[in-house]
């Protein structure tokens, strides 16, 4: 059971595992907002230790559209992107899920343009939540790396085929090196195997993908799409175990820390809930109860499993890593926490904290800050709340 | 439509697994303008045929001898069931021996 621990940065980590899993077709465009994810990758084929196809591509909607077309015939295939080149390949993504092409794609999260920036904020992830993709979010590069092993066995499970997008945040996990324990391909094969699926292209066999679905069709494959992506709840759960069984690190839909009878909890996703456990644990012992959930799975949105968490909290405080200018939600991760609570009748003060936009750092001050102004509010309800969000960190 | 599968049957992922079905769509509903060759004016140079997007050109082995005496071997047809009327080898056509005539419903 498991591999040798060796230092690597989170796309390397990543990059170790799409050659544990012995991916036949990588597409990639080379320059920034790519990261080392595929240097690494292009590296592994030109010294012969990956048997896979590097396809040099001239955008990122042509490096998606290539493994798109590689999968529909039937390979493993990989990619990796960031921020602009995500938004690029928005148009494809759609393509790969509604097609029921099994991608795997990585994402270092990062701030989209403009101004330009090249470092951390979940806006391009979240400009990527309605594209039909089961997206998960790593919290360091162990996760990276044992995701992205995962996201393979899900996206290709018979029951799924759908594409996957693996975020772990730009810089902060991307490029810092960490200790990782990388998966040998005979263990990672065994426990993400490949297979044939029912429909791929073949000669022998001719059949149409991609065609047009007028009217009377269309609407139909949407559905099917919702349904895979619902249906996938229950494979990322197997897929989750399996692991924990296989390489003995266990991974959940969410982590909940000092949840139960909390008075706040607070709601991260990615690298900033390590920096908000450090921050809760230390509250903790100074009498605060205050408690943590970490988002790992962000679609299919994990409302069964956050709600758990939720039910017994005084105050929730969403920790946003991406703004949507003009909505009424403001963040994007506190409208899913939002209506999960509304939807289960329980009507308690959710507060959204937009943090950490292009890059800026995410303190203990930050969350200290954050509990604070989040427990004046212990007692009420959702309609005494003026403002329900606020900006932390940001200059006055 | 009330007889047509339910998104439960229908192949996954928009896949038709049995080529050559677009056969059965005819395209000719699209039209509004049809192409009409003028077989003493042809040439039998082959640019519709070649232009054709459809292709809905269609080039038989059938002879035709003009009024003025000469002979071809081959005939250029239009495939009714499938032209679009897009009108492009009217364009084409160096001897305007295609015309575009407005359908009659």
């Amino acid at each position: 059971m498991g591999g040798k621990v060796i230092p690597i940065s989170g796309n390397y980590a990543v990059a170790y595992a799409a050659k544990a899993v012995d991916v036949d077709v990588v597409a990639a465009y080379p320059i920034t907002p790519q990261t080392a994810v595929v240097e690494k990758l292009a590296e592994f084929v030109a010294n012969g230790e990956l048997d896979a196809e590097f396809i040099h591509v001239e955008s990122e909607h042509s490096a998606l559209s290539a493994v798109v077309g590689a999968s529909a015939a039937g390979a493993r295939v990989f990619t990796a992107t960031s921020a602009q080149g995500l938004l690029l390949m928005y148009e494809v993504m759609h393509i790969a899920s509604t097609m029921r092409l099994p991608v795997v794609m990585s994402i270092a999260t990062r701030a989209i343009s403009a101004p330009i920036n090249i470092w951390c904020d979940h806006s391009d992830f979240m400009a990527s939540s309605d594209t039909g993709w089961i997206m998960l979010m790593a919290l360091n590069a162990q996760e990276a790396h044992d995701l992205t092993v995962a996201a393979f066995r899900i996206a290709e499970d018979p029951e799924v085929e759908l594409p996957v997008a693996v975020g772990y945040d730009g810089f902060w996990v991307s490029h810092t090196v960490e200790p990782v324990e990388v998966l040998e391909k005979d263990e990672a094969l065994k426990y993400a195997p490949k297979r044939r699926r029912q429909y791929v292209l073949d000669p022998e066999r001719p059949l149409t993908m991609g065609s047009l679905a007028s009217p009377d069709w269309y609407f139909e494959f949407r559905v099917q799409l919702h349904d895979a992506v619902e249906r996938s709840r229950e494979v990322i759960l197997r897929a989750f175990d399996e692991f924990g069984k296989s390489f003995g690190r266990v991974y959940k839909p969410v982590d909940g820390y000092f949840t139960d009878n909390a008075d706040l909890v607070l709601i991260s996703m990615g690298s900033a809930s390590g920096t908000a456990l450090t921050y809760v644990e230390e509250a903790r012992k100074s009498g605060v109860r205050v408690g943590l959930v970490n988002i790992r799975q962000f679609r299919p949105f994990p409302e069964e499993e956050l709600y758990k968490h939720l039910e017994g909290a005084g105050v929730v405080a969403v920790v946003d890593r991406a703004l949507n200018p003009g909505s009424a939600f403001v963040g994007p991760l506190y409208s899913d926490v939002v209506l999960t609570l509304f939807k289960r009748g329980l009507d308690i003060p959710v507060l959204d904290f937009v943090v950490g936009l292009g890059g800026r750092a995410v303190t203990r001050r930050d969350f200290d800050e954050i509990t604070k102004r989040s427990l004046a509010y212990l007692g009420k309800r959702m309609k005494d709340i003026k403002q329900h969000y606020a900006f932390i960190g940001v200059r006055e | 439509m009330g007889k047509a599968p339910g998104w439960r049957e229908l192949p996954r992922g928009a896949v038709i697994p049995e080529p050559g079905s677009s056969v059965r769509y005819k395209t000719y509903t699209w039209r509004v303008l049809r192409p009409v060759i003028d077989q003493e004016k042809c040439i039998r140079c082959r640019i519709c045929w070649t232009y054709c997007p459809e292709p809905a050109i269609i080039e038989v082995e059938e002879p035709y001898t003009t009024k003025t005496g000469r002979t071809y071997r081959v005939t250029y047809r239009i495939d009714y069931d499938y032209c679009k009327g897009c009108g492009i080898c009217a364009e084409e056509c160096p001897v305007k021996a295609i015309t575009m005539v407005e359908e009659v419903v």
